[in-house]
């Protein structure tokens, strides 16, 4: 069961095959049997039960509250959830339990989604690989897929198997994890810079960035304000359009979310893509982008002008300036929103009397990692009266041009845009960490973030294996508050892309890192989807 | 006198208004004091060259409002520590400030009773600075582009000896803005540590900042008296300086005329006006003296001791602040409408219409004045009493009502006689036990020559408790009824007369 999708779910749930408190069983033992991937930090196993007891009742007289009614969700580690430990991956809150709900996990819970835990993630969403918090990395579930480890094993026959695993991707590895991994359906993570599709595409997964304003951000704990969205990791199309519907619209807490009623939307099961017109930025030709990726690139552009809709090369200018422009803001964002930890009011506090000052700052020491304080540092630089025209200021006017490129690109009649993902597929960990946080986050977030500058929606969908055997994926952007169409453009391409599931079995022994086998069979084996004993992952076939 | 002016709180100019044309020790204590206030352009003329001052003023208004600036904990006046304190005030993580729409509604008045022009796009910043008890490590505020702007303030103070001596006088307004204000810190210095008390976190503040306009520390104050009573008439703050709803700071500086202005200095956290006036002068002094002797002036913020009356450079804080603006990016930009860029398909309550914050405007205290003299016939000055007192005004119109005497005879018994009675024994005009138809009725009689005047003023003051003067009254009644009457029926009778 918990290799299928929300609604095949949520219908059994409903035609009493099985009971909200079953599934979120076979959701614990699978998250127990997987814990070496690292993708909580914490599992909310009590409330969990819980919750699905309390589901359990609902649907036994037939009143369940939605199609999230006893589904079970996991939720980043810096969303605040009521008196849950909530750590962001850092010191500087271990054991901090916030006393409210972020408006995104009420809003889940209203539904009668069932929490099964807290994903980990970069120390306050700061990275790209999932690798910089202070619960270690989390490792990709494809790092144990046979077809990856047959082919690691021919390359490098001297590979270390315990240390020779795959990031995530990140900053939220936790979420993309778990949902790859199947121990939940649904993800929230957060996206920045890409920190939701770059593990996404990285773990094999849909993981979509809303258009900022349309879901609240009330509870996120904050890496830049303006351009932070909440972002949701499903196992397909549909199920990220279902969660949006419970996730967005205003929230008087929220000053930044629009005012307009939302209306929620299923996506059709038949697209028209004849009337759509793609555009493929010239721009995202970028240095570094494997070649793997750009051929699946070329083959789904063919792939939607063979079916009828227009696809023409368009030019987005100042791309090229956007990473740069990203670090600045960025910084100079988390200069500002990390100065609320000081250890007085919640949070760590460093064991020096000698004068507050001193204590703030042993605290803040103590307390961040250096990528938090390297970016608390520049970002400081950057807002320096002496500064603040030169770098904030500037960076401020290119985003405007960079958020004018997408504009003017739409207005001329593209729809959606399609590029890449990320550069490659997800890397080994030792090779990832041989470079800095902040290179790696310049390389990764290169295709992410400017929808973040432009504030446009941006999801990920897979679209095809590497010759390494990892999951690849592609993105489609759209146009700001148009997550209809371009989940309809993504559901489409998904189907295209002959999506099936892969069973992982391991041979009835209980799942240990050492003695994990997969064994990949293509088909549809939702036949085999009854024993806990299975592991399912996705994967699928290339274009 | 001069005990009492000492603790009144945001009204001692009255005071001085009233009582100098009498011979109130206190007040002429004050008025020979060496302070340079008196000549007119307040120019300090020591030395080879003259001096010139100029004083400008940064003022923090609370708003009154029933929630906070952006959180809905409640603003109460010495509520127990910490118990209005929301997850925002506290700056817990994820949390987002929501504007209070009371607070901008309150800051478009002001600025509209302050002649400003209203930005009807305005924008929002963060301060950033570490001190304990600012959690967030940054305060919200309006750095770039404020709710109001170049405004201007009318303002009238006493330029000579006598009170009919007044100067009109006008400052600019440079801004309003709105901010948060910050919680309090109390150092407890024995057991080595600071307790934070949060309940002032969060609550709304209007920086209202004027111009250099000022030469002295009696023209700041005046200004000062007069946005106070500004703020107070529009109900946007209750603007009590002692309890810190009104705190000002001013910067000084001199120079010689024609030339550049001096460096300035600050001096922070004065809580009345009088205290304004004398810190002021001190520092203008205190400026003056060590630039005759060749020395400079530091750029630095200074406090003001009251016991010692002098200004005191305040502990460093390690060098020059770089508060690092950011633009407040939770909070999109604030827009106001007027009727006619009123945009059709928005609902009432989620636009702020200025023109119909317009029509609610009261009348100002300047109008009001004005409209006395016109009105009544009485002296300016008597009508800044009027207004500056708290009720006298409707007090003094209501006897104007219920008698047919000349407003100008009834104004010398209201603010003389009762108003002076009043301040003998510390009673504001609300705790007057004459009330304004008892007060009509006497000075109805009193134009009728039913009863003289020395009688009239007798029975006024035994209305007010005063029941020495009642044998007065007695010996007054026998003197008429040449010995007749029995002084006790007389007692009794007047009792029930005069008490009732």
């Amino acid at each position: 069961m918990l290799g299928s999708g929300v609604r095949e779910a949520a219908a059994a749930l409903r035609l009493g095959q099985l009971t909200p408190t079953e599934l979120c069983q076979k959701s614990l033992s699978l998250i127990k049997e997987t814990s070496f991937l690292n993708a909580y930090i914490t599992v909310t196993e009590e409330l969990a039960l819980k919750q699905a007891a309390e589901a359990d009742k609902r649907f036994q007289q037939g009143k369940p509250l939605g199609v999230l009614d006893g589904i079970p969700i996991a939720i980043k580690d810096n969303f605040s959830t009521k008196n849950i430990e909530t750590t962001c991956a850092s010191k500087m809150l271990k054991g901090y339990i916030p006393p409210y709900n972020a408006t995104v996990v009420q809003r889940l819970f209203d539904q009668g989604a069932v929490l099964m835990g807290k994903t980990n993630l970069d120390e306050f969403a700061m990275g790209s690989g999932s690798t910089d918090g202070i619960f270690g990395p989390v490792r990709n579930p494809w790092s144990y897929s046979k077809q990856y480890r047959e082919k690691r094993k021919h390359a490098c026959p001297d590979g270390d198997e315990n240390s020779d695993w795959l990031i995530t991707g990140g900053s939220s590895g936790g979420s993309a994890a778990s949902v790859s991994a199947g121990t939940c359906y649904v993800a929230l993570g957060s996206d920045t810079g890409g920190s939701t599709r770059n593990p996404a595409s990285h773990c094999g997964i849909v993981g979509l960035k809303p258009t900022y304003g349309l879901v609240s951000r009330h509870g996120l704990i904050p890496l830049v304000n303006s351009m932070d969205v909440p972002g949701i990791l499903t196992k397909c199309v549909d199920d990220a359009a279902t969660v949006l519907g419970v996730l967005a619209g205003h929230d008087p807490q929220d000053s930044t979310t629009i005012q307009d009623h939302f209306q929620p939307f299923t996506l059709p099961d038949v697209i028209d893509v004849t009337k759509l017109c793609v555009g493929i930025p010239k721009e995202y030709h970028a240095p570094g982008l494997s070649s793997e990726i750009l051929a699946l690139w070329s083959k789904a552009a063919d792939l939607l002008e063979n079916a009828g809709a227009k696809v023409v090369e368009v030019s987005m200018p100042n791309t090229c300036y956007s990473i740069v422009c990203y670090h600045v803001l960025c910084t100079a964002e988390v200069a500002s929103n990390m100065a609320r930890f000081d250890g007085l009011e919640y949070g760590h506090r460093a064991d020096v009397k000698d004068s507050t000052e001193a204590m703030y700052s042993a605290t803040r020491r103590e307390g961040f990692n250096d990528v938090v304080r390297g970016r608390i540092l520049s970002g400081n630089f950057f807002l320096l009266k002496q500064n603040y025209e030169k770098y904030f200021l500037k960076a401020q006017k290119v985003r405007r041009l960079i958020a004018d490129d997408f504009v003017n690109v739409f207005r001329s009649g593209v729809d959606v845009l399609l590029t890449p993902t990320t550069l490659g597929d997800a890397a080994p960990y030792l090779e990832f960490i041989q470079e800095d946080n902040r290179t790696r986050s310049a390389q990764e977030d290169v295709f992410t973030q400017c929808a973040n500058m432009a504030g446009v929606p941006a999801v990920t969908v897979p679209a095809g294996l590497s010759s390494r055997g990892l999951p690849l994926g592609l993105q489609f952007i759209g146009q700001a508050f148009c997550e209809q169409q371009l989940l309809s453009v993504a559901k489409w391409f998904e189907k295209q892309t002959d999506f099936c599931l892969l069973a992982c079995h391991e041979n009835g022994h209980i799942v240990k890192q050492q003695k994990i086998t997969w064994s990949l069979r293509h088909g549809d084996l939702r036949a085999h989807l009854t024993s806990h004993q299975f592991i399912y992952i996705y994967a699928l076939y290339a274009v | 006198m001069a005990a009492t002016f000492l603790h009144d709180g945001g009204r001692g100019c009255c005071r001085l208004l009233l009582q100098a044309g009498q011979p109130g020790q206190g007040v002429r204590r004050l008025l020979h004091a060496p302070a340079p206030w008196r000549t007119a352009n307040c120019r300090h003329a020591t030395g080879s060259l003259p001096w010139e001052s100029v004083v400008g003023l940064e003022i923090h208004a609370q708003i009154n409002s029933v929630s906070k600036l952006f959180s809905s904990s409640q603003v109460k006046f010495a509520a127990p520590p910490n118990s209005t304190v929301s997850f925002l005030d506290a700056s817990l993580p994820g949390t987002l400030p929501t504007i209070n729409r009371r607070c901008v509604e309150a800051a478009v008045m002001t600025g509209l009773a302050l002649n400003c022009t209203i930005n009807k796009k305005s924008l929002f910043d963060r301060k950033h600075y570490f001190y304990a008890d600012l959690p967030a490590g940054y305060q919200i505020t309006q750095q770039r582009l404020p709710i109001a702007v170049n405004g201007i303030l009318t303002y009238r103070y006493q330029v000579g000896a006598s009170w009919n001596e007044m100067a009109t006088k006008c400052v600019r307004v440079k801004q309003v803005q709105l901010e948060q204000d910050s919680g309090k810190s109390l150092h407890d210095d024995a057991m080595h540590q600071t307790l934070i008390d949060l309940n002032r976190a969060g609550i709304a503040l209007m920086e209202i900042v004027m111009e250099p306009d000022m030469t002295c520390g009696e023209e700041a104050a005046a200004a000062v008296r007069e946005l106070q009573l500004i703020l107070q008439t529009l109900a946007t703050s209750h603007a009590n300086m002692s309890e810190g709803q009104m705190r000002v700071d001013a910067n000084i500086s001199v120079h010689h005329p024609g030339e550049p202005y001096g460096v300035r200095t600050e001096v922070k956290n004065i809580n009345s006006a009088r205290f304004l006036a004398k810190a002021i002068d001190y520092e203008i002094k205190r400026q003056k003296e060590i630039l005759d002797i060749g020395g400079t002036i530091l750029n630095e913020t200074r406090a003001f001791d009251y016991k010692l009356g002098v200004t005191i450079p305040m502990r460093d804080k390690e060098g020059k602040q770089d508060y690092r603006f950011m633009p407040e990016p939770n909070l999109p930009p604030l827009i106001l409408y007027d009727t006619n860029s009123l945009p059709a398909n928005m609902k009432a309550d989620q636009v702020i219409n200025i023109d119909l914050i317009k029509e609610k405007l009261p009348e100002l205290p300047s109008v009001t004045r004005e409209r006395l003299v016109e009105q009544y016939g009485i002296l300016p000055e008597h009508s800044f009493t009027l207004v500056n007192e708290d009720g006298l005004q409707e007090y003094f119109e209501a006897v104007v009502k219920l008698s047919n005497v000349d407003p100008k005879k009834i104004i010398g018994w209201v603010i003389k006689d009762l108003l002076g009675h009043l301040r003998q024994q510390n009673l504001t005009i609300k705790q007057s036990m004459v009330t304004p138809s008892s007060l009509a009725e006497l000075l109805t009689l009193l134009e009728k020559r039913v009863i003289s005047s020395s009688a009239a003023k007798q029975v006024s003051a035994v209305q007010q408790g005063n029941l020495k003067v009642m044998n007065k009254l007695i010996g007054l009644v026998q003197k008429t009824t040449k010995g007749r009457a029995d002084p006790v029926l007389v007692k009794t009778i007047l009792e029930e007369k005069v008490l009732l």
